[in-house]
């Protein structure tokens, strides 16, 4: 039972995670109809500008903070140079556009960094693990994660539905002409919520910075989790790439924890040792598929287009 | 009537006549290593052609058409393990198991448009990907290691490279013929029409859904075939063959080439492979010549080179490699 | 246009053609892998293989020689096209690298059908050692088994009365988790296969760990993935907890990314850079010269695979047509090993000692990994048995 809770703790944990991840990710693709597969990118360079900054400042949160603004001003910019003459074109032009990205970050980062990867040291008081309750003993780091994401889930929540720029990127999301009509200035709204999507992105992967140390490619898997959030949760919403994200992450980490020892009651020991891994990483694409064949727009499809 | 000598025409046969004398030119060169690149590239492109199918004349973007690559190498190699290696029976086994994924998988993903279709074909590939993981009797991870090739007695001798080569070039063509028939007759009218205007297709009397799906079905049985080739040609099948990176790839190719035409994913699976091969080389040699410093160094950053050409395609390059010779420009 | 094509024509005829036959060349291929996270592991390779040459005054058995590095990209069948690549085109005499078990197994059938010699550098898959051994297929680092086995032996050395084991799902870490429970004679609590290499979160692992109380944790993480796997790890604070016993997690390319996390946490190895043998602690010194880091075992086995090469070249006098005599003569191991002297076994597989390392400050405050004792004596793998390979 305890061992549970931990589990569960661990599945929230990356639940959030990929929610920061997915909530730019839906924006744009619900806003502008940009499939950015780089994405990705803009998440492992948060992750390197922090590593960097954290190690050339010395100090941890200052690092964090330049990090993130970094993020936020690669993502403007990539969105000025690049995706704005992708706007309006076919999704195919997308996915192989932003491959092209992806090509270059990674080489990119190469260039700059070395292959070599960079680890984010953590202060001491986040390097330890504090007892929750009697037996339950939960890493430091993952806690504070936990809470840095809902604060950034809920106050998004906040500007999404209680300003005004939060209504033109709800009405953006289910009817894009619309805000045009409104004379908005459509260019300046649509860089900054690429840039807020970066900013996002990046400082998920600051935080997996010091979990999974900054590597180049890391931001492709988890990039094809998050499009499976976004999907589950239905274009556009950022309540549905919520839930999706808490059901991901839940339903990978306890999967993963549980699974192989529930084969073993059906199974031969071996078989079920190999079979376990196997199936628990299956496990979130047949909810994708299950989910998709119930409901074909997702959990929370967004207004009529 | 326009004159059928373009640029454009001059150039798809140049590349058709060039696959044909890849072999004539290992003999000469004695560089029978042009030969297994190229063995692997028109395998690749049949996989694009067959994607292509249902990607750009019905609207269905499949992100895991390398699970068929994955079923028809596993096919093969399943059974030559298990001591069957009569290709009379791996082939039609690898291509009906294909059948059978595609028409199950195709039943469930056409429900759903879009980019939802996108990823839900990616989740089934994922899930046949994680099934040849768990295959620990057939390598798991490791892959598995194909020792005799398929065998077709007297008929052909596959183990012959050049023979090989020719077999893999004229399933190539039979593809490409197969696909220009099918869009060009009434079948593939439908098929395109559900594309722009499924509700008008089907307020009309047609059941676009089973045809769509018989598409599918088509597209998947011939990118079994790419499966079953690239397992013989590689003597090795593994779980990394069906990684929906490759299912990306070939998207890539199919879009890189261009979408509007049968011939344009071969030229993007050309232009692709041959370009991963030969860019480091082309980087060094350039590097070289405009700096005057020895660039061999340079010669590891390839993708950083590719990456921005296959975005610059994207922007000026209407309908992709193919589009651009046909002097489509952006409008 | 045309001339446009001619061009590109011109470039491609020129990227794919051999490179023009020399005489009285050694060409060697070299595959590894220099592209993505691991692309460290590669590098280093090539850095000792280059120190080697160097050190042979760039001469193997008095000819010159030529290396073409190519990259395998950590993919099978990416490694496989490489391999053709290399016996095809360049036509190669040597084969060495091979980091993966996954990218050797799929590239090992051209070579031997080819009867072109290849020096396993890393990887030591137990087919290789068992029933897929070949004459022409010599290794210079180990089978996978035996480090982790000496890892068990050490465990109960300590008096370890339970463990638990944590490795990635594939053929190495299936091998090494094997390993271990091989020889330790405690009690195994849990195991847990991860999902490779995609899987970098271990908090469900360390989770479970924790739970099922064992003595001590066995893991087997290479390359970056041993940096992840220990930030967890203390990041959990199972540090001071649970101790830690490892293979191939913890060396000199992860140390300067692990830091002080891994001060303390012991694994074995065939060799280790302080090793007492003259040509170690030219090979270490040097090194440190070059390239201004600290070499690892990947580096050593490279070294030793350049030195097996010219032990075998010098002893046909440059014939290169004599494979049969070059193979007797590598079957010797007639030179000196960094890792000290080792035999071969029936398999081309070595026999030779395991030594306990651990992590410890040196004089100057960095970290560094230090001998601490041998924990097995001429260590033989337990496939041997399966090789139909006599001599």
């Amino acid at each position: 039972m305890l061992l549970f809770i931990e589990q569960t703790l661990n599945g929230l944990q990356f639940g959030l995670l990929l929610f920061l991840l997915a909530a730019g990710l839906t924006l744009v693709f619900g806003i502008m109809d940009l499939v950015n597969l780089a994405h990705g990118s803009l998440y492992m360079l948060g992750a390197y500008f922090a590593a960097t900054f954290t190690a050339l400042t010395g100090h941890f949160i200052g690092g964090v903070v330049l990090a993130l603004m970094a993020t936020l001003l690669v993502g403007m910019a990539v969105e000025v140079i690049a995706m704005r003459r992708l706007y309006g074109r076919d999704h195919l032009d997308h996915v192989l556009g932003t491959f092209g990205l992806i090509l270059f970050f990674n080489e990119l980062v190469r260039l700059i960094w070395g292959p070599a990867g960079m680890n984010l040291t953590l202060p001491s008081w986040l390097n330890t693990s504090i007892e929750l309750m009697p037996g339950v003993h939960y890493s430091m780091y993952r806690l504070s994660i936990i809470i840095v994401s809902l604060a950034v889930a809920i106050s998004l929540y906040f500007v999404v539905m209680r300003t005004r720029i939060g209504m033109l990127i709800r009405a953006g999301a289910s009817n894009r002409e619309m805000i045009g009509a409104l004379g908005i200035n459509i260019k300046l709204l649509f860089t900054l919520v690429f840039g807020a999507g970066a900013a996002l992105a990046g400082l998920a992967g600051l935080m997996q910075a010091a979990i999974l140390t900054a590597q180049i490619g890391m931001g492709e898997n988890i990039l094809i989790l998050a499009f499976v959030v976004i999907i589950i949760g239905g274009i556009g919403s950022i309540r549905g790439a919520f839930v999706a994200s808490l059901l991901v992450g839940l339903i990978d980490t306890v999967g993963r924890a549980f699974l192989p020892d529930v084969l073993k009651l059906f199974l031969s020991n071996s078989a079920a040792s190999t079979a376990g891994p196997a199936l628990s990483s299956m496990l979130i694409y047949l909810v994708m598929a299950v989910i998709l064949v119930a409901r074909p727009e997702g959990l929370f499809p967004a207004a009529n287009k | 009537m326009k004159t059928i000598f373009t640029v454009r025409n001059v150039l798809v046969f140049g590349l058709l006549a060039f696959l044909a004398v890849i072999p004539a030119y290992a003999d000469v060169t004695g560089n029978t290593f042009i030969m297994t690149l190229f063995t692997r590239i028109v395998i690749l492109a049949i996989a694009a052609v067959s994607l292509n199918l249902i990607m750009s004349y019905g609207g269905m973007v499949s992100f895991g058409h390398a699970a068929y690559l994955g079923i028809g190498g596993y096919a093969v190699g399943i059974l030559a393990f298990e001591g069957i290696n009569s290709g009379f029976v791996q082939w039609p086994v690898a291509m009906i198991a294909c059948g059978l994924f595609a028409l199950v998988t195709g039943a469930l993903s056409l429900r759903t448009r879009g980019v939802y279709f996108i990823m839900i074909t990616l989740a089934f590939a994922q899930m046949i990907y994680y099934v040849g993981v768990s295959l620990d009797r057939y390598g798991a991870d490791d892959g598995l290691t194909i020792y005799k090739r398929s065998n077709f007695g007297s008929l052909i001798n596959l183990s012959n490279k050049t023979t090989f080569y020719y077999v893999c070039l004229v399933t190539l063509f039979a593809t490409m013929y197969l696909v220009w028939r099918l869009v060009n007759s009434r079948f593939g009218m439908v098929i395109q029409g559900a594309r722009s205007n499924d509700r008008r297709m089907r307020a009309i009397g047609i059941p676009t859904f089973r045809y769509r799906l018989v598409c599918f079905v088509i597209a998947g049985m011939m990118c079994g075939l790419a499966g079953i080739l690239l397992a013989n040609q590689a003597d090795f099948v593994s779980p990394a063959t069906m990684h929906w990176t490759r299912s990306g790839d070939l998207i890539v190719m199919a879009v890189l080439g261009g979408m509007g035409s049968v011939i344009g994913p071969v030229v993007g699976a050309v232009a692709l492979l041959v370009l991963e091969e030969t860019l480091p080389h082309i980087i060094a040699v350039v590097g070289h010549f405009v700096t005057g410093l020895e660039m061999t160094a340079a010669r590891e950053y390839w993708q950083l080179v590719l990456g921005p050409m296959l975005l610059l395609v994207v922007l000026y390059a209407r309908g992709g490699i193919d589009g651009l010779l046909r002097g489509g420009r952006r409008d | 246009m045309k001339r446009t094509l001619l061009t590109a024509g011109a470039i491609l005829a020129l990227a794919l053609s051999p490179a023009e036959a020399q005489n009285k060349t050694v060409k060697i291929g070299f595959v590894s892998t220099f592209s993505g996270p691991t692309a460290v592991i590669g590098n280093d390779m090539r850095n000792s293989f280059e120190l080697a040459l160097d050190h042979m005054g760039r001469k193997i058995g008095g000819l010159p020689v030529e290396v073409i590095y190519e990259d395998d990209g950590q993919k099978p069948d990416v490694g496989k096209q490489k391999t053709e690549k290399l016996i095809e085109s360049d036509k190669v005499d040597f084969i060495v690298g091979y980091i993966w078990s996954n990218v050797l197994l799929a590239s090992l059938k051209p070579v031997v059908d080819s009867k072109t010699f290849l020096v396993i550098a890393n990887a030591g898959p137990s087919q290789i050692a068992g029933e897929l051994c070949s004459p022409y297929v010599f290794s210079t680092s180990w089978q996978n088994d035996q480090t982790p086995q000496a890892v068990g032996e050490y465990m109960n050395q300590k008096g370890v009365k339970s463990v638990y084991l944590i490795g990635p799902n594939y053929a190495a870490g299936k091998d090494m988790l094997q390993g271990v429970a091989a020889t330790f004679k405690g009690k195994v609590v849990g195991q847990d296969l991860t999902k490779w290499p995609d899987q970098l979160d271990f908090s469900a692992e360390l989770s479970k760990a924790r739970a099922a109380k064992p003595d001590a944790i066995f893991v087997f993480y290479p390359g970056a993935a041993g940096v992840q796997f220990l930030n967890q790890y203390v990041q959990a604070g199972l540090k001071g907890q649970i101790p830690l016993y490892t293979a191939f997690t913890i060396d000199e390319l992860s140390l300067p990314r692990q830091k002080d996390l891994a001060l303390g946490i012991p694994g074995a190895q065939q060799w280790v850079n302080d090793l007492p043998f003259d040509q170690n602690k030219k090979f270490v010194a040097d090194f440190k010269k070059k390239y201004n880091s600290s070499p690892s075992f990947y580096g050593a086995q490279s070294y030793d695979a350049a030195q097996l090469i010219n032990s075998a070249v010098t002893a046909v006098k440059g014939d290169l047509s004599k494979k049969d005599a070059m193979r007797d003569e590598m079957r010797k191991a007639n030179f000196p090993s960094v890792r000290g002297p080792f035999k071969y076994g029936n398999n081309h597989v070595p026999i030779q000692n395991f030594y306990l390392q651990d992590v410890v400050k040196t004089a100057d405050g960095s970290l560094g990994l230090k001998t601490v004792a041998t924990i097995v004596k001429d260590s033989q793998d337990r496939h041997h048995t399966k090789c139909p390979m006599k001599w």
